[in-house]
C-alpha cells in the first residue's frame, strides 16, 4: 500500500462527491420538470420518439399498468436481442462471418443484457458479430438502464407525491421516462465519452480484424469493432458487458489510467446524481444526502478491505518470486491500487465491468466483491436499481426504529403498514433465496462442478460468485467458470431475470401502496430520516441483512480459503 | 393489454433504431474523422515503414535481445483474437507450478540480471495483451539484452529509463515502459535486430570470463 495508492481513492471519491449535485439536480431538471434544456430542438424530438412510440398524450400510470409496460418492453427485449444472436451470420457488419450463436447461449445474453446485468457466457471477440454487439447489445446497455431508472422515479413519487383531493394514485408514465432518461441523458453523455475514450485510444471502426507481422516475425491478428460507443454506455448505465472477453482489461477499451479513472466516474456519476434527485422530489435535500453518506461509508470500507487485501502476496506465486501485492491477472498501467479500486465500484454499483481478473485475487480480496453483491447492490448501486434498493432498505430500517419505540413507523409522512413490509420483505428474501438455492444445487451435481476452473474453496466461490453475479444484476464473474454450458447459461439466465424482474415487481407494487397514502404530520414519534442517526441505522440494516444471510456459504468459500492459503496449501 | 404490447414493440423499434444504430454509426464517423490513428488501433511501423503491431497489444517476445514482456494468458499467448487473463485462483496449484517454471526460465536466461526476478514477470496480465512491464522489470532485463547486442548495459538502461511513461498527473495508474515501442527504440539505436541466437536460451554462456 502506497500513499499515491490511497490518494487515487481519495481523488475518485472526491470527483464524486463534487459531480454528484449537479447530476442530481439536472436528472431532477429533466425527469421530474417541464424546464428541459434545448427545448425548440429536443422538445419536437422528445414528442416525435414518443409519437413514433404510438404515445400520442403521456397519461400517468397506475403501479400496474406502470409494471405491465415495463414487462411488455422487456418481454421484446429479450426477444430483440435473442433474434439478433441467432440470425447474425444473416446480417450485414459481420465481417468475420461469425456463425449464429447457439440458442442456450443466446438466451443468456438475451437475458442478461436486458436485466442490466451483462453477465458474459461468450467472449466477444470471437462469438458476436458487430451487429450484434451495436443493435443488440449497446441498445439493451441504453434501454435497460433507462428502464431501472424509470423505476426508481416511480418508487420516489411512491414515496414523495401527495394525494391530492381528486386522490391520485399514478406513478408517472413508464414511455416517458424511458425516453427522457435516454434523450437528455444516456445518449449525450455516452456520445461525448465515447469520442473522449477514442481520443485516448478506445477503438472505433467496422472493419474487419487486422494481421500485422510482428517485430519477432510471428503473425498476430489484431481483434477490431465499434468499441468505445458500446464502452462509454457500458460504463454510464451500469451495464459492465466487455465488447472483448478481457472487458476493461483489454488495452483497446481501457488504455490508460485516464480512461481508467472517467469509466469508474461513469459508473458512479448516476447512482450517486440519483440520491440528489431523489432528495429534490422529498423537497429536502438532506433526505438524499442521508442516503449518499450510507453509501460512501459502505464503499470507503470496502475500497480500503479490498486495496490491503491486494497489497498482500498472493500465496500460489509466493514460492516463485517475492512479491509486493498481487500482480497476478492485474494490467501493468494500473496496478494493485486502481485494480482493487475498480474492483469495488463494479460490485459496489452493479456494473461489473473488470479491469483485472477477480478469480485472481486473493481470497479476501475476492470476498470484497463477493461481499458488495450480497449487501444488495445497494452501495451506488445500479442506475435506478441502486436507489430503489436502498430505499427498499431504508423502509426496513424504519420499520425496525418504530419497532423500537413501538409506533407505527411512517416514511416521509406515509405509514408503513403490513402491506408494505411484506413487499419489502418479499424483496429482501427473493435475492438469497435464489442466490443460495441454485449455488447449492450447482456444487453438487456434475453439470455444475465441471464447469469448474479452480479446485478446492476457491471452487464454490466461483460458483457462488457466477449466482451472486447473476441475481445482483452485477455481471462480473470469478470468470475461470466455464459458464458456456447449457446447464449455466440457463440456470444464470433465469437467475438474472428473477433477480431483476422478481424484485423489480414488489418495487413497483409498493410504489403503488404508497402513492395514495395520506401523508401524516411529523411528531415527536416521527423517526427522522435524514442525518447521521438514520445513516447509521440504514448501514447497520444493509449489514446485518447481507452478512446474516451469506456468512455460512462465505465461511465456506473465500474464508476458509484465505486460511487455507497462508498454511500454503494449494489445490 | 393488446395495446400496451403494441406500444412496447413499436417503442423496441424505435429505441433500437436510435441507440443502436444511429448511436454507434455516429460515433464511428466523428471518431473516423477526429481521431482516425486511435481509432484504427494505433498501429505502429517500423523504420521501413513495415507495420510491426500495435501500441496499445502486447506481443510475444523470445529473443534475448528483446526486451520480453509479462506471460500471457490470451490463447497460445499474446492472442489478439482471444483475450483473457489465466483466472487461475491463489490456492491454484497450476498457477503455482507455472509460476515456478516461469522464474526458473528467468533465472537461467538473465544470469547478470541484479536481484531477484521481478514478480510481475511470472505473473500473467488481465488482459493477457499487456503491452507494458514495469520500469524496473525492464532494467532488469538490461544485463541479457546488453549482452545480445554487444552493447554497453549502461546506454541501453539509459535507453529503457527515456522510454519510461510516469502516472498520470502524477496520481493515476503506475510506472510503466511499452515493451514493443523500447524495443523498436532498441533497433533504432543499436541496429537492426541481431541475428537470432544460434544456439538455444537454455545453453547461454555463463557471464563471469574464465580465469
Amino acid at each position: 500500500m502506497t500513499l499515491i495508492g490511497w490518494s487515487q481513492t481519495l481523488l475518485f471519491f472526491a470527483l464524486v462527491l463534487a459531480l454528484t449535485k449537479p447530476v442530481g439536480a439536472y436528472l431532477f431538471r429533466v425527469l421530474e420538470t417541464d424546464a428541459r434544456p434545448l427545448p425548440r430542438v429536443l422538445g419536437p424530438v422528445e414528442r416525435g420518439l414518443l409519437r413514433l412510440c404510438g404515445v400520442s398524450r403521456e397519461e400517468e400510470q397506475t403501479w400496474g399498468q406502470y409494471t405491465a409496460s415495463l414487462l411488455a418492453f422487456s418481454l421484446f427485449s429479450v426477444l430483440g436481442v435473442y433474434a439478433l444472436q441467432r440470425l447474425q451470420h444473416l446480417l450485414p457488419f459481420n465481417p468475420q462471418g461469425l456463425p449464429a450463436v447457439g440458442p442456450e447461449l443466446a438466451f443468456n445474453t438475451a437475458a442478461s443484457f436486458t436485466a442490466n446485468t451483462n453477465w458474459q457466457s461468450y467472449a466477444g471477440e470471437s462469438t458476436m458479430s458487430y451487429a450484434t454487439q451495436m443493435l443488440g447489445l449497446t441498445w439493451q446497455n441504453f434501454m435497460s438502464a433507462a428502464a431501472g431508472l424509470g423505476v426508481a422515479l416511480a418508487l420516489a413519487r411512491g414515496l414523495t407525491r401527495r394525494p391530492g383531493p381528486e386522490g391520485r394514485k399514478t406513478l408517472g408514465n413508464f414511455w416517458g421516462d424511458l425516453v427522457r432518461a435516454t434523450l437528455y441523458v444516456l445518449l449525450p453523455l455516452s456520445f461525448v465519452a465515447a469520442l473522449f475514450f477514442v481520443s485516448q485510444g478506445v477503438i472505433q471502426n467496422l472493419a474487419p480484424y487486422h494481421g500485422v507481422t510482428t517485430l519477432e516475425g510471428a503473425k498476430q491478428t489484431l481483434a477490431f469493432g465499434p468499441v468505445a460507443s458500446q464502452e462509454a454506455i457500458k460504463m454510464l448505465g451500469t451495464n459492465g458487458g466487455g465488447f472483448f472477453n478481457a472487458n476493461s482489461a483489454h488495452p483497446f477499451e481501457n488504455p490508460t489510467p485516464l480512461t481508467n479513472l472517467v469509466q469508474l466516474l461513469l459508473i458512479f456519476v448516476l447512482p450517486a446524481g440519483l440520491t440528489y434527485t431523489y432528495g429534490k422530489m422529498t423537497g429536502d435535500t438532506k433526505q438524499g444526502w442521508a442516503l449518499f453518506a450510507a453509501m460512501s461509508v459502505l464503499f470507503l470500507v470496502g475500497a480500503a478491505a479490498s486495496y490491503a487485501a491486494e497489497s498482500q502476496a498472493n500465496p500460489a506465486l509466493a514460492v516463485a518470486v517475492a512479491q509486493d501485492g498481487n500482480l497476478e491477472g492485474k494490467e501493468t498501467r494500473f496496478g494493485v491500487a486502481a485494480s482493487s479500486l475498480f474492483a469495488t465500484v463494479t460490485t459496489d454499483a452493479s456494473c461489473g465491468a473488470v479491469n483485472s481478473m477477480h478469480d485472481s485475487f486473493t481470497a479476501l480480496g475476492g470476498l470484497v466483491p463477493l461481499v458488495n453483491m450480497h449487501l444488495g447492490e445497494v452501495i451506488f448501486g445500479g442506475v435506478g436499481a441502486g436507489l430503489y434498493g436502498i430505499l427498499m432498505m431504508a423502509v426496513l430500517a424504519v420499520f425496525i426504529a418504530g419497532l423500537m419505540v413501538g409506533r407505527t413507523p411512517e416514511f416521509l409522512g406515509k405509514k408503513i403498514e403490513a402491506r408494505e413490509m411484506k413487499l419489502a420483505m418479499l424483496y429482501v428474501l427473493i435475492f438469497p433465496l435464489v442466490i443460495l438455492g441454485l449455488s447449492a444445487v450447482s456444487a453438487v451435481i456434475p453439470q455444475g462442478t465441471s464447469s469448474l476452473n479452480n479446485a478446492g474453496p476457491h471452487g464454490l466461490s466461483e460458483i457462488l460468485y457466477a449466482f451472486t453475479s447473476g441475481v445482483a444484476n452485477n455481471g462480473s464473474a470469478f470468470a475461470g467458470l466455464n459458464a458456456n454450458t447449457p446447464f449455466w447459461n440457463v440456470s444464470l439466465g433465469v437467475s438474472m431475470l428473477a433477480g431483476r424482474f422478481l424484485m423489480m415487481v414488489p418495487v413497483l407494487a409498493l410504489a403503488g401502496s404508497l402513492v395514495g397514502k395520506k401523508v401524516v404530520a411529523a411528531g415527536p414519534g416521527t423517526f427522522p430520516t435524514q442525518g447521521v442517526l438514520f445513516t447509521g441505522l440504514l448501514v447497520s440494516v444493509i449489514l446485518i441483512v447481507g452478512a446474516l444471510t451469506f456468512f455460512p456459504a462465505l465461511s465456506l468459500g473465500p474464508i476458509v480459503e484465505h486460511f487455507l492459503g497462508a498454511a500454503g496449501k494449494v489445490y | 393489454m393488446v395495446s400496451t404490447l403494441l406500444v412496447a414493440l413499436r417503442a423496441s423499434v424505435v429505441t433500437l433504431v436510435l441507440t443502436g444504430v444511429l448511436y454507434p454509426l455516429a460515433v464511428t464517423g466523428m471518431a473516423q474523422g477526429l481521431f482516425s490513428r486511435e481509432a484504427n488501433g494505433s498501429l505502429v511501423r517500423d523504420d521501413q515503414g513495415r507495420e510491426v503491431g500495435s501500441a496499445l497489444i502486447g506481443q510475444g517476445f523470445a529473443r534475448p535481445d528483446y526486451f520480453q514482456p509479462r506471460p500471457s494468458a490470451a490463447g497460445q499467448g499474446f492472442d489478439a483474437t482471444a483475450s483473457s487473463g489465466s483466472n487461475l485462483g491463489p490456492t491454484s496449484q497450476k498457477l503455482r507450478e507455472r509460476a515456478v517454471a516461469e522464474a526458473e526460465r528467468l533465472r537461467r536466461e538473465n544470469p547478470g540480471a541484479p536481484g531477484p526476478v521481478p514478480a510481475e514477470l511470472v505473473a500473467a496480465s488481465g488482459s493477457g495483451l499487456d503491452p507494458h512491464v514495469s520500469p524496473e522489470a525492464a532494467l532488469w532485463q538490461v544485463p541479457r539484452v546488453a549482452r545480445a547486442r554487444g552493447v554497453d548495459p549502461a546506454r541501453v538502461s539509459a535507453l529503457v529509463r527515456s522510454q519510461v511513461e510516469g502516472r498520470t498527473f502524477g496520481v493515476l495508474g503506475e510506472p510503466r515502459v511499452n515493451v514493443l515501442t523500447l524495443n523498436l527504440a532498441m533497433d533504432r539505436q543499436f541496429g537492426g535486430a541481431a541475428s537470432p541466437p544460434a544456439t538455444p536460451l537454455g545453453a547461454a554462456q555463463p557471464v563471469s570470463p574464465s580465469p
